[in-house]
């Protein structure tokens, strides 16, 4: 297929463009097959917007006599608004833009024809790998082992080609456990906790089934984490009714009389169209124009979105709590292990371990605890707030991770090596990208779709000095503790980076964060100054004894 | 009294053991454990409420609400000792004369001079004069001298040229309380002005040829316009329900030139109720979130908090924009005239966003128009429906721009929670009584002490780090957001949960930045140093060539450091301020000290030579302080196996 066949009008004239806080500009519009261009070639400031197709989330078109007007509602949340003259190139170009924003096969997607123009200092595909991950924890603890057992994703298809597993499991009883294992993702190790040993382990729920169902290759595999007379705790991210419903589906929990040494715990995370509808409802109260809006905190209220928040800020707090203050090691699942389950074990990462609050550890948890572990990025974020295709299986699931952790920086401004531009870059690239790394929904289908070799990596543009430097957080300071947020309504707030990113001037803020930019420069350029001055000092001094000496 | 327990509010498990005092303005509560004995002062002007709860198997517990937001619950093991400290409390936090507060007895050692000095660092007079005053257009009027027209207003006000004292007599007899019409702010650039008055008494019909001629004295004092809006800040039913009291508003026909507006902010007794709704929403032990923002909303309380915005806006718009004169006023004068003047002040005029600046204001537009401190925050003994948080308001709505606009101000956000403590606190003599007569009356300045000078010799302390005079938010007139941005109006929990530390951040961006700021002083007193030890050496080596090159770098450092120089402030300094946070005695550890000393522990992290991991402890002492046991949040650590079951089980 040719994209010029989907391009009927590839260029329109006297276009206007209108967005919040911005004065209206005419310009040119031109579409091309991945791109919708506008550009004003005013003398006093000339301007280009370039938008991805796939960003565009819905287009609504409107005519008043033989002026068109197209309302595009985009994935990272914006709202724009293009006045076309001519209502046949209105209707070519909304009919273009549709069609090119919702392409079904992943191979026309942009990723597939984008050629950097940067230098590739690193190939990001290579950047975490599983090996050098493990090479990390074989140097503290020789407990686990890689088990190359999914090498063909013959037995788990979600699950990456090499997991970590206790040594004294071998392949056999793995998969036996996959067996008993929802989409036969069995327990493998998320996180191992220096400070005392204790382990996070992540699956899905196990197929026990009405009758009881049990396997001791898993009771097993889960007790060879447990220390010698030592507790261990199961986060179930269901609630116990949700959990018991399970069983009827063949699902279920794990009994306490078959894993004595393990206490069950469950929490409720929603899933699926209940946290999507929570966003459509939050993204409108956010963008009511309507003046008489003193329902507004009923209306965020109503959205349910930061009691979302808090539910898994809550769940991941508890997780952190088990290892580090009950010194037991923890199993967490929902019901797939794909959603609930990673928001879980990522963030209760970013709570114990530091390693995880710098910008190459995050990226190494989100690669790790998200793309391998086979969160579907392509279902869950296919459509953002707009969309009026409500499918099932969308789900801001990573969004909701992504405000957890801009909760957490908020609180603890100074323990991250990343600003929150870092975190609205990636909510940003999860729905629509140049890059491949968030394609596909795990890694077998990535490695179908051949994307390492095919599509450039998000973190080879990301880990270059240039972009790194937008998305440093100038007050950070190392922090080596584990950091407990605070979950109390009064501690959270709207993620305003995001959700009312286009609904407020933000000049002044801007203003602000680059104040403290430059108060910290300019302490760090004084250091280095003073510094300089002593040790010439020093010398000189020397220089100066020596001459007595002499 | 021995063995009191004092509780967690957030957890019932954690309880301290200690001995309560009762001293003649403080309550004090030392803790048992030997080595910190932690103390927890409060001082009986703070205390709201008192409340006797049923007595249980363990003792009998009250309960202590402050003005300043803490809530403190205390469990008495005897009865008859709970009944008597309450007794006692009730007494003590309830004077019926002014010489029983604090500040008669409060002497923070400071020699006559001092004080006096003290007394004179916010003059009205000058501030009159920074604006422009007198002029042509405007002069000081004696009119009021003995308080003969208006016993509530200062001796000396601004009034138009051709306001004649006959005019200023015959209008104040048309106003309620006769205060008559004076002036609030004036703008040099383009003549237009801020005026202030009560309601007229206009009834459904009455009308005064005085007063109509001091609204077109304030008119012509405005060359540039044609008229004058008067805007009316109460809802426009409160105003019409007024008339049939024989008081009201204006009528347009009467009065050539005006336009009128009204701009509905309700009352002080709605005001009161919405706070004390919000005030429950926060002591609510674990809420869900819904609980929460339910709460908040109909609570009203930032919707009140917008519409003294709006009218603020309004205002400044009309004087900045459209280079009108604006007349404001609603029932009698002192309160939401009062907030609203200042709000508009402060968004036109970029002093008043200084630490000096701000003071200037509250003692112009609050002390010396006379709101009526005692009556509304309950120093003395008095009728509670007089009790209303209007200048809580007003400083929340501070705190809402400070949020806008990071920059702007050049103080932060403890220096409006230290201003907000004062008022209740009666430390100071500045928020006494209810009007200038009556504090020239009990000769307040010869007997208390300023909290203006007190809080400028710590003043490093309040110092907002993203402040620069020459930045461009700084200057002209601030544009907040009108409509539709409800959005933009949070909550703030810095003040109204500021007891609870474990729910604010924890780490503090401007703390951070206020300890690099002070590093970079002493970075830059240190190059001065080495340069000069250099040029030194270099002399003796004879190398005249690089003495001046670097003579020349070093006043480069300087020129950059101009800005900066306020800031001189060593850490000695900063911690002795520490011991002199004047609600509690020196030198106990208790809630507020150990907050601010938590900063100073962050302050120290940045410093290169200390380890980084100073507020490493803190965190954690944080974490356990904060672990509840119910459900929905953490267990805490040392809660044990049974606390741990209850959570799961709530669960």
């Amino acid at each position: 297929m040719e994209f010029a066949e989907l391009i009927k009008t590839p260029r329109a004239d006297n276009v206007v463009l209108h967005r919040p806080f911005y004065l209206a500009v005419e310009g040119t519009l031109c579409l091309t097959g991945h791109h919708l261009i506008f550009s004003s070639r005013r003398q006093d400031n000339a301007e280009e917007l370039w938008l991805l197709h796939s960003n565009i989330d819905s287009i609504e078109k409107r005519f008043v006599g033989s002026l068109g007007t197209i309302i595009i509602k985009c994935k990272d949340l914006r709202i724009i608004q293009l006045d076309i003259p001519g209502m046949e190139e209105c209707l070519n170009i909304a009919s273009s833009i549709e069609t090119l924003s919702t392409l079904d096969s992943v191979t026309l997607m942009y990723p597939f024809f984008y050629r950097p123009m940067f230098e590739i200092v690193e190939d990001g595909w290579r950047s975490f790998l599983p090996d050098q991950e493990f090479e990390l924890l074989s140097s503290v603890t020789d407990e686990w082992r890689l088990s190359c057992i999914n090498k063909e994703f013959s037995v788990c298809p979600s699950y990456p080609p090499v997991v970590v597993v206790p040594k004294s499991i071998d392949d056999e009883a793995l998969r036996k456990v996959a067996m008993f294992r929802h989409g036969s993702r069995f327990p493998v190790l998320s996180y191992y906790h220096k400070k005392n040993g204790m382990v996070m382990m992540r699956s899905s729920q196990p197929l026990t089934g009405t009758n009881g169902r049990r396997c001791k290759e898993d009771e097993k595999l889960i007790n060879a984490t447990l220390r010698p007379g030592k507790r261990g705790y199961i986060i179930d991210t269901r609630s116990l009714n949700v959990a018991q419903q399970a069983r009827a589906k063949g699902g279920g929990f794990e009994q306490e009389a078959h894993y004595p040494q393990w206490r069950r715990i469950h929490k409720c995370i929603e899933r699926f169209n209940i946290l999507q509808e929570s966003l459509i409802k939050l993204v409108e109260a956010c963008n009511d124009q309507s003046h008489n809006m003193d329902r507004w905190l009923s209306k965020l209220e109503a959205s349910n979105w930061l009691t979302h928040i808090k539910e898994i800020l809550t769940a991941a707090c508890l997780a952190a709590q088990c290892i580090d203050r009950e010194g037991a090691s923890v199993l967490v699942h929902g019901t797939e292990g794909t959603d609930s389950t990673l928001q879980v074990t990522s963030l209760a990462q970013i709570i114990l371990d530091p390693r995880c609050r710098t910008i190459r550890g995050f990226e190494s948890l989100v690669v790790r605890e998200w793309l391998q572990a086979g969160h579907p990025f392509q279902q869950r974020c296919a459509q953002s707030a707009y969309s009026n295709s409500k499918q099932k299986w969308e789900a801001p699931v990573f969004l909701l991770f992504l405000d957890c952790v801009w909760q957490i920086l908020r609180q603890f401004p100074c323990s991250f090596e990343f600003n929150e531009q870092f975190l609205i870059m990636l909510f940003e690239h999860a729905y629509a990208s140049q890059f491949g790394t968030f394609l596909g929904n795990n890694e077998n289908e990535r490695s179908k779709l051949k994307l390492p070799q095919k599509t450039m990596s998000l973190w080879s543009w990301v880990n270059r000095s240039e972009e790194l430097s937008k998305f440093q957080n100038p007050l950070f300071e190392a922090n080596s503790l584990v950091i407990w947020p605070s979950v109390a309504p009064q501690s959270l707030q709207l993620w305003e980076g995001v959700f009312l990113r286009w609904n407020r001037p933000s000049k002044f803020l801007d203003e602000a964060h680059e104040e403290m930019i430059n108060i910290i420069k300019y302490n760090k350029e004084l250091q280095a100054k003073v510094n300089a001055l002593r040790r010439q000092l020093a010398e000189m001094e020397t220089d100066d004894r020596m001459q007595e000496n002499l | 009294v021995e063995n009191v327990r004092l509780l967690d509010r957030l957890s019932s498990r954690k309880a301290a053991l200690g001995t309560l005092y009762l001293t003649a303005t403080h309550v004090i509560f030392v803790e048992n454990v030997s080595e910190t004995r932690k103390e927890t002062w409060v001082l009986h002007s703070q205390i709201s409420s008192i409340e006797k709860q049923a007595t249980t198997a363990t003792g009998c517990p009250l309960l202590i609400r402050c003005k300043n937001f803490q809530v403190i619950q205390l469990v008495i093991p005897q009865e008859r000792d709970c009944h008597d400290v309450y007794i006692s409390l009730i007494r003590l936090a309830r004077p019926v004369k002014y010489e029983e507060l604090y500040c008669f007895s409060f002497n923070p050692k400071l020699d006559k001079e001092e004080r006096e000095q003290g007394w004179k660092l916010v003059d009205l007079n000058e501030e009159y004069n920074r604006m422009g005053i007198p002029n042509n257009y405007w002069q000081i009027s004696d009119i009021n001298r003995d308080y003969g027209v208006c016993d509530s207003y200062p001796t000396e006000l601004y009034v138009p040229k051709s306001a004649t004292a006959h005019i200023i007599v015959g209008s104040s007899k048309f106003r309620s309380r006769r205060r008559f019409p004076a002036l609030s702010y004036y703008c040099k650039d383009n003549n237009a002005s801020i005026c202030r008055s009560s309601q007229p008494l206009s009834g459904f019909s009455a009308r005064c040829l005085e007063d109509e001629q001091m609204l077109q004295a304030i008119r012509k004092a405005n060359p540039g316009s044609d008229f004058i809006y008067v805007v009316d800040t109460r809802p426009k039913l409160n105003a019409m329900a007024n008339r049939a009291a024989g008081k009201g508003y204006e009528n347009e026909d009467n009065y050539s030139n005006i336009k009128f507006q009204f701009i509905g902010i309700e009352n002080i007794h709605v005001m009161r109720n919405s706070l004390q709704k919000m005030l429950e929403v926060c002591e609510l032990k674990s809420p869900s979130m819904s609980d929460f923002l339910w709460g908040l909303e109909n609570s009203g309380w930032l919707k009140h908090i917008k519409a003294i915005m709006d009218a603020g806006i309004f205002i400044a718009k009309a004087v900045a924009e459209e280079g009108v004169s604006v007349l404001v006023h609603c029932s009698d004068g002192w309160d939401r005239t009062a907030q609203v003047c200042s709000v508009a002040s402060l968004l036109l005029d970029p002093y008043y966003r200084t630490m000096k600046g701000f003071m200037v204001l509250v003692e112009k537009d609050w002390v010396s128009f006379g709101h009526k401190f005692n009556h509304r925050y309950g120093n003395l003994d008095g009728d509670p429906k007089e009790i209303s948080p209007v200048m809580d308001q007003f400083i929340e709505c501070v705190w809402q721009l400070m949020e806008q606009f990071p920059c702007a101000f050049e103080f932060n956000e403890r220096f409006l929670i230290h201003i907000q403590h004062h008022i209740y606190s009666c430390q100071f003599g500045n928020f006494l009584c209810n009007s200038q007569k009556e504090r020239r009356e009990l000769k307040i300045q010869e007997r208390t002490y300023s909290l203006w000078a007190h809080l400028w010799k710590n003043h490093a302390n309040y110092l907002n780090p993203l402040y620069r005079s020459d930045h461009g938010q700084t200057q002209g007139t601030l544009r907040p957001q009108m409509a539709p941005c409800n959005f933009l109006y949070k909550f703030w929990s810095g003040m109204y949960n500021r007891f609870e530390k474990g729910l604010h951040p924890r780490q503090s961006v401007t703390d951070y930045l206020m300890a690099v700021k002070e590093e970079t002083q002493q970075l830059e007193e240190e190059l001065e140093v080495l340069g000069e030890r250099l040029a030194n050496l270099q002399k003796s080596q004879l190398n005249d060539n690089k003495v001046k090159s670097k003579q020349q770098d070093r006043s480069k450092q300087l020129g950059l450091s101009t800005s900066d120089n306020s800031l001189a402030n060593t850490p000695q300094e900063y911690s002795n301020d520490l011991k002199s946070f004047p609600s509690r005695s020196p030198s106990q550890g208790d809630e507020e000290d150990s907050a601010l000393i938590l900063t100073q522990d962050n302050l120290k992290s940045s410093d290169p030579d200390l380890s980084a991991n100073s507020d490493q402890e803190s965190g954690v002492e944080d974490l356990s302080c904060r672990s509840p046991s119910g459900g929905g949040c953490l267990p805490s650590e040392d809660s044990g196996k049974d606390s741990d079951e209850a959570v799961y089980l709530a669960v």
